[in-house]
């Protein structure tokens, strides 16, 4: 085919699409239109009847006034869910971490628990640190919380000598990248009026040699504070995990602890991320949870196979954290919030509902769906929604 | 477990940077006001941001504000939202 004469050259169908639709349609898909166009000879005529093609096709694709979109998200949501109760792995064993997955996961989220019950945080590394194993090794010895406990044999108490015996696990203490010096200056940071030395028979021994005599009920006591005495690590941060994903090492850490996590030089503060919801809230605030919480629910739902648009999952998002905090779906969260007392009756707790409101003379407008069904007339969605009324005092 | 620690200085900072934190920013009181004429609506109609949220903190918005927040969309690029600062 030859071009014909009078065909439009990129950059003028670039300029008129974007002059006729940047208005109207979302950024991205004004230029894959752009992008697509650029791949015929156009005249302005033909131009012209594809743009009024688009904006045809735009217009028929959008949510009219009065769409029920939540009634919508509701059902494209809960269609799915209820296949999901059937297949029974709720949990994904990713080596030594469990994950919870599937409907339990689901429900936690939509829920807002304050924490979930298996916290996770993704640690990416600086690029300049992240190629690295030895480095990442490194730095995960550095942010796993370390407790005298995990590093010790065994714990025995001399009356004689009113002393405490620790005997530590020379193995544990390389794979923690701790030596014996570290357990000692930890230890002689919370256990006050004693003398703390290594032991002169055994190098992995400490011998703690307290000034006053033990008192035997307070035996539990003492040897709790000991064995939970912090010697490195971030609080919160339970075991680290490195993982290889792609060219790069990532720490996979057990619990969540953004913000000692973000004053780490090494650490990528862009990337980081926790499966913790209430947590992104109130250290990255309520736009990065809602972000979060929508990377979440699609996550759990795609990796049970099911196919739910993101439109659904975004609304669900935006009731949630409307309110600038994340409020869970349900009687203490959105639903309870909804204005119409004869909703929230037919929602959970019936009777308390009704005596609440009346007690306090709540007045009904009936301008929701449950309301109106519940007074037997016509609900307000699409053609229903529109409302006439007479101003008297209106001018020609 | 959510530690307790102030969010100052260097680490609101690095809040801003994060990829799931959106572009916010404040609108002048004749842009507020030209929105809400837009959007038809009141002030606490519009999606809320509480004054303690760390973002609103490290941008330094108040009370009263409303913060324009970009966000980018899987589904439009880039789309433009607004929140009314409340406070708490």
């Amino acid at each position: 085919m030859s071009s014909g004469n009078g065909s439009l050259n990129p950059s003028t169908i670039d300029r008129i699409v974007e002059e006729r639709l940047s208005d109207r349609l979302p950024k991205n898909i004004v230029e894959e239109i752009k992008q697509a166009l650029k791949r015929f000879q156009l005249t302005e005529e033909s131009l012209e009847k594809i743009i009024n093609e688009v904006e045809r096709e735009a217009q028929a694709n959008m949510v009219e006034p009065g769409e029920p979109v939540g009634v919508v998200a509701a059902q494209s949501i809960g269609e799915p869910s209820t296949q999901m109760t059937l297949r029974t792995f709720h949990y994904a064993g990713v080596r030594e971490l469990n994950v919870t997955l599937g409907l339990p996961r689901l429900i936690e989220l939509v829920d807002a628990k304050k924490v979930p019950s298996t916290p996770l945080t993704y640690v990416y590394l600086k690029p300049e640190y992240s190629k690295d194993r030895e480095m990442a090794v490194k730095i995960a010895q550095r942010i796993e919380l370390t407790k005298v406990v995990n590093v010790t044999l065994r714990i025995d108490i001399d009356f004689l000598s009113n002393a405490m015996v620790l005997t530590l696990d020379a193995d544990m203490l390389k794979d923690k990248g701790v030596d014996v010096d570290d357990v000692i200056k930890a230890l002689q940071k919370s256990i006050k009026k004693a003398k703390i030395t290594q032991s002169s028979e055994n190098p992995y021994q400490i011998v703690i040699e307290f000034e006053e005599a033990i008192d035997p009920t307070q035996v539990e006591k003492i040897r709790e504070k000991i064995l939970q005495t912090r010697i490195k690590g971030v609080k919160g941060i339970n075991k680290v995990i490195i993982q290889r994903r792609g060219d790069e090492y990532v720490l996979v850490c057990e619990g969540s602890n953004l913000v000692e996590l973000l004053q780490f030089e090494e650490i990528d503060h862009r990337r980081i991320r926790t499966n913790n919801i209430k947590e992104i809230e109130a250290v990255l605030g309520i736009e990065a949870a809602r972000a979060a919480l929508i990377e979440e629910i699609l996550n759990v739902l795609e990796e049970q196979g099911l196919d739910v648009d993101i439109r659904h999952v975004m609304l669900v998002a935006d009731m949630m954290t409307r309110t600038g905090t994340v409020k869970a779906i349900g009687r203490h969260g959105v639903v309870g919030m909804k204005s119409s007392p004869l909703a929230r009756a037919a929602f959970e707790v019936t009777v308390k509902n009704l005596v609440d409101a009346a007690v306090r003379g709540e007045v009904d407008e009936l301008l929701g769906v449950a309301e109106n069904v519940i007074v037997g007339s016509y609900i307000p969605v699409g053609t229903a929604k529109t409302r006439v009324v007479y101003n008297p005092y209106m001018k020609e | 477990m959510p530690s307790r620690k102030k969010i100052t200085g260097d680490l609101s900072q690095k809040i801003l940077e994060h990829e799931l934190v959106p572009k916010h920013e404040v609108l002048s009181i004749e842009e507020g006001m030209r929105i809400l004429k837009e959007y038809g609506v009141k002030p606490e109609q519009l999606p809320w941001l509480r004054a303690s949220d760390p973002v609103a903190k490290a941008i330094g918005a108040k009370p009263g504000d409303i913060v324009r927040i970009i966000r980018k969309s899987p589904t439009g690029g880039e789309i433009v939202v607004y929140r009314y600062v409340v406070p708490g």
